[in-house]
């Protein structure tokens, strides 16, 4: 691919052993992988799809947890650049009796593999494995902490309609206490200059989470109906039923009259922006947090980010592996 | 007849003194010259404490012989400068029956580093359902005083209550691990705060120890009985507890070390050996804590000494086991935070050490001060030295310790169990 071989020494973001956190990226690694997705993106589109950027590597999927549509996006990504991909279902260790965690992933590493890519239910997990296997290690969504890959393809299908985030007004809506999707995009999103509002009910707001916006700089708000007319970009996610029983709010109904993208909302943010934009991470619960006209609307880019899921995935394996050993 | 003369020491810093211990117990203190072939410990340049008192341990035996047994465990309290430690119940089968108050009596006496004195639980099988035989432990030969949970909360009101009545008629006192399982559930393994929520982890909130710290004295207020706060870690607790005393109200209080010391931050890593329960605190907590245990809000440090297998703590950290070892680094880490600090001299560690968690334990024979007739349990420190903490020198069979790489001011130099030098020099005598 004539792009990727122009910009062939594999940039600053090489350096980079892991991708844990979007922390562990600068403004300009973050630009840089961007750039990198919508050269691969176009790969997608031809109909012989492989590069042979990573021939002969190894990555391994390690998932703890179920996630078929994030497996399959890192999985389709290497595929596409020619490196060997295995699928491991590691068993859900939620308690201390089974094998433990390093005994797993030091067993996996031992097979050789260049690349891990981690999933799991535990906050903190892929940062634990980092600490003890050779192999790069990306977090491919550890508990309620990070899901970086998320961000970094919720970033890059926003510029493809937006342009350049930088003052753009995002608004993140949800159960943000258990998503790990808003906790790397905040991260992200700040890096690229973008103003954050997160709007959610008290109880589903992280503890300390006023602390938080104030040292990083992101509003919060409990009032969709006022935030929403301002927003460039609207970010729903999912909110599971289960929480009802935590009591984390009373019903279904009373959730999706608060905080629900719904029809009269969808007109209201269309009104103010016909250019606003709609994401969400999957998978959705329509008529929950997001109404089916939302979803479909011609501002949803739901199926976008599915489709740039494995540019970015692609883009990310391409920065860290490539360029290094006798691949290149 | 044994004899030991321990020469020149400052009897907790209140001057130079020599020492004679006969057939266990002290005889002379003074000027005194070495006669009567005893042996000699030259304790010059060092302080002499009574026998420090652990009220929270966790010696693992029966059930996770692995990670600790008592042998194991009375071997790091003995250098670390214990004489007697309280094992709590929490072990494999619960220590719910004079029977099995009774066997760790006697594992402890077969070990004889220290004298270990078991806890009894306050419910069957640590259930929190139904009292255990209480009685019956306090009349076994393991005269047991202090009953515990720990490890779980007693949440029920009733069932506190009653066990509080109870335990009245033989002078025990409960000792509650502070922890509303609805406020802070199994999952909860880290402070709740700013950094739990940016780290993901499921938060617990110093509300979940102070609500339960407010009920019980008010319990205690009411029963008239006696209370204990194992394990105190916010600034909250600490002005419950604050209030409780001025009310009169009996109500003791025991810190760790690590709440002392060590903070939340440490979390940022997700490192294991950092999580335990309760969770480390910010520094504002911490700070009270030291106020507190200097003015005497808080009575005792204990350790909640909690070892565990290697591979018990390398899972992911909100499945890793709760837990820091703590028996070897107690007293120099109360010497650095505490003494060096100006915080507290020689006599208060002596207070908190020894002689409040023996008169709290209900043991005579420890925290009596260092006199003629007073049993010859003695700790020797050496205020001066600079320890660096090495986890690989523990004579703990687990590994979990926060402190290492960390060098704290003041070792202990020497254990003296009744006139027998158990530990000399970080070592077993």
């Amino acid at each position: 691919m004539s792009a990727i071989s122009t910009t062939a020494t594999p940039s600053s973001t090489q350096t980079r052993r892991h991708l844990l956190s979007v922390h562990d990226l600068s403004t300009a690694q973050i630009r840089e992988i961007l750039e990198t997705a919508a050269e691969m993106h176009t790969v997608q589109h031809r109909e012989v799809k492989k590069l042979p950027t990573l021939r002969g590597r190894t990555v391994v999927n390690l998932f703890f947890e179920d996630s078929t549509r994030t497996r399959s996006s890192f999985e389709i990504a290497g595929k596409w650049l020619s490196a060997d991909v295995i699928n491991i279902s590691g068993k859900g260790s939620s308690t201390s009796k089974g094998e433990s965690l390093r005994d797993t992933a030091l067993t996996v590493a031992a097979m050789g593999v260049d690349a891990l890519v981690i999933r799991h239910s535990a906050s903190g997990a892929a940062q634990q494995v980092s600490q003890w296997v050779d192999a790069h290690i990306i977090n491919a969504g550890d508990g309620t902490h990070e899901h970086p890959t998320q961000a970094l393809l919720d970033a890059y299908t926003m510029q493809q309609r937006l342009g350049d985030l930088a003052g753009r007004h995002v608004v993140i809506v949800g159960d943000l206490t258990h998503s790990r999707v808003v906790r790397s995009n905040l991260i992200c999103l700040g890096k690229l200059g973008a103003r954050v509002t997160l709007v959610a009910p008290p109880t589903l707001m992280p503890a300390g989470i006023a602390a938080w916006a104030e040292a990083d700089g992101f509003a919060l708000s409990h009032d969709l109906d006022e935030v929403l007319p301002t927003a460039d970009a609207v970010m729903m996610l999912r909110v599971q039923r289960e929480r009802m029983s935590g009591g984390f709010f009373p019903t279904a109904r009373e959730y999706t009259v608060g905080y629900g993208l719904t029809r009269q909302r969808l007109d209201a943010l269309v009104e103010a922006n016909p250019n606003a934009v709609i994401c969400h991470p999957g998978p959705m619960n329509r008529g929950l947090e997001i109404g089916a006209d939302a979803a479909d609307a011609a501002q949803s880019l739901i199926l976008e980010q599915v489709s740039a899921g494995v540019a970015v995935r692609m883009s990310v394996l391409y920065h860290l592996l490539a360029g290094e050993g006798s691949s290149q | 007849m044994s004899a030991l003369l321990i020469t020149g020491a400052d009897l907790a810093g209140s001057g130079r003194q020599d020492l004679l211990i006969e057939d266990g117990v002290i005889t002379e203190v003074g000027a005194l010259r070495s006669t009567r072939g005893a042996d000699v410990l030259d304790a010059d340049g060092l302080v002499a404490l009574p026998g420090l008192v652990d009220l929270h341990t966790h010696l693992r035996e029966p059930g996770r012989e692995d990670a600790e047994t008592i042998a194991s465990g009375s071997a790091a309290a003995a250098v670390g400068g214990f004489t007697a430690v309280l094992a709590m119940a929490n072990t494999t089968p619960v220590t719910d029956t004079a029977e099995a108050a009774e066997r760790v009596l006697d594992l402890g006496r077969a070990a004889g580093l220290v004298d270990v004195q078991p806890v009894g639980a306050v419910s069957k099988a640590l259930a929190g359902e139904e009292l255990a035989e209480l009685g019956l432990m306090a009349r076994s030969r393991a005269r047991v005083r202090v009953f515990s949970d720990d490890g779980r909360c007693v949440t029920d009101s009733r069932l506190m209550r009653r066990a509080l009545e109870y335990v009245r008629a033989f002078g025990g006192v409960v000792s509650q691990h502070a922890q509303d399982p609805h406020l802070a559930g199994p999952a909860a393994c880290c402070h709740e705060g700013e950094l739990s929520g940016r780290l993901g982890l499921p938060g617990w909130p110093g509300i979940a120890e102070e609500t339960i710290v407010a009920r019980d004295v008010m319990l205690a207020r009411h029963t008239g009985s006696r209370v204990h706060i194992a394990h105190v870690s916010t600034a909250g607790s600490v002005e419950v507890i604050r209030w409780a005393k001025q009310q009169g109200i009996a109500v003791t209080a025991e810190v760790t070390p690590h709440h002392l010391v060590l903070t939340t931050d440490l979390v940022a890593g997700y490192d294991p050996s950092f999580k335990v329960n309760p969770p480390l605190r910010p520094r504002e907590d911490a700070e009270a804590l030291r106020a507190a245990l200097a003015d005497g809000t808080i009575d005792a440090v204990a350790t909640d000494h909690a070892p565990h297998a290697r591979h018990d703590k390398e899972h992911a950290f909100v499945d890793a086991a709760f837990g820091m070892l703590g028996l070897e680094t107690a007293l120099p880490v109360v010497s650095d935070a505490m003494v060096s600090a100006g915080l507290l001299d020689w006599a208060g560690v002596a207070r908190v050490m020894s002689e409040n968690p023996a008169r709290i334990a209900g043991l005579s024979h420890h925290g009596q001060p260092l006199a003629a007739g007073s049993p010859g349990n003695v700790t020797l420190v050496d205020p001066s030295a600079d320890v660096t903490i090495d986890r690989d020198s523990s004579l703990s069979l687990s590994r979990n310790n926060p402190w290492h790489g960390l060098t704290l001011r003041g070792a202990v130099h020497a254990t003296v169990l009744r006139g027998r030098i158990t530990a000399l020099k970080g070592g077993l005598a």
